[in-house]
């Protein structure tokens, strides 16, 4: 039975979404992409270098015909910035998707959920497809999707940290109530951390550092993918529950 | 004529939006123009013409993550 990401009608191929920062060159990044097997990238909108124009653009790399390009408002600690990067975003993409961050603090780079709140409803009423990152926190989770967010964000732990999932049982609530699609953003730093957001019911899983950090990116971002299907295919099979002590798995009949 | 692009004094004779791309080497399919905070679209950068003084921002996409 097919087992597809869809947010607002859109079918994703993965569950696995991926960053594209913090790579060692273009050509590193391409690869880790296609050994992640994502369909979702992850960009951020800046300045074109006009002293060198010709120089080389991820996108001459990542074919925007293979991928789902999502534009990021990394770097906006206002509603306004990010009101004006999603904008922006839109002009020079092909889609109305935006991960949107409002960014409250630089050391954390936790999220500043007033500010998520407001740019979320402004931007869901201009019809785009507001995916905010935000705090793994279940009642903010509700009030995204009420100001009309497509789906939720949480974080796992800070940006870039890779401690993992920080607060399983906050996660397993957001995904409880949950009337829309479960991304986790941020925070992972291995195959295992992924597949435990997975097991959890999560929808999907975003993360950038932890390929792009690691010793072997291209290899890692392999682990990642089948962390991914690895831990939805557990989700949806059903686990044991968690018991004390033993219980015997051949049989006592038949024995001398 | 002085405006603003990126941050950066530039002067220059061109008249529109899409004559400034031109002169700058920039292709348009994959960028997005705001002008003195108002993003102009891409069907209009024929058409609109800057003026002295215009504060011009020229964006794109770059490697970005979480």
């Amino acid at each position: 039975m097919e087992d597809k990401l869809i947010i607002k009608g859109i079918e994703f191929k993965s569950r696995l979404w991926v960053g594209t920062g913090k790579y060692k060159d273009f050509e590193e990044t391409r690869k880790a992409i296609e050994a992640s097997g994502a369909d979702v990238v992850t960009v951020a909108v800046r300045r074109v270098n006009i002293i060198d124009s010709k120089s080389e653009n991820l996108l001459d790399y990542i074919n925007p015909k293979n991928y789902k390009i999502l534009p990021n408002t990394a770097g906006c600690y206002t509603v306004e910035d990010a009101l004006r990067y999603s904008r922006l975003a839109r002009e020079a993409g092909i889609s109305d998707l935006i991960k949107l961050e409002v960014i409250g603090d630089e050391k954390t780079l936790f999220p500043d959920v007033c500010g998520l709140l407001k740019a979320t409803e402004i931007l869901a009423k201009e019809g785009f497809i507001v995916l905010p990152y935000t705090n793994d926190d279940p009642i903010m989770a509700k009030r995204l999707v009420d100001a009309g967010a497509a789906a939720v964000m949480p974080l796992a732990a800070p940006i870039g940290s890779g401690l993992g999932i920080r607060n399983p049982y906050n996660m397993k609530i957001i995904l409880e109530q949950a009337t829309v699609p479960v991304i986790v953003d941020a925070g992972v730093g291995t195959a295992s951390d992924v597949a435990i957001a997975m097991e959890l019911g999560c929808d999907g899983v975003l993360l950038n550092t932890a390929i792009a950090g690691a010793k072997d990116p291209i290899a890692m971002a392999e682990a990642m993918k089948h962390a991914v299907i690895a831990g939805r295919l557990a989700y949806k099979a059903g686990r044991i529950p968690k018991k004390l002590y033993a219980t015997a798995s051949s049989p006592v009949e038949g024995m001398i | 004529m002085k405006l603003i692009v990126n941050g950066k004094d530039f002067n220059s004779n061109i008249g529109t939006v899409q004559e400034l791309l031109n002169e700058l080497g920039i292709k348009p399919g994959r960028v997005a123009v705001e002008v003195n905070l108002s993003i102009i679209k891409k069907t209009d950068y024929d058409s609109h013409r800057l003026n002295d003084g215009d504060k011009v921002e020229i964006v794109n996409f770059v490697g970005g993550g979480e």
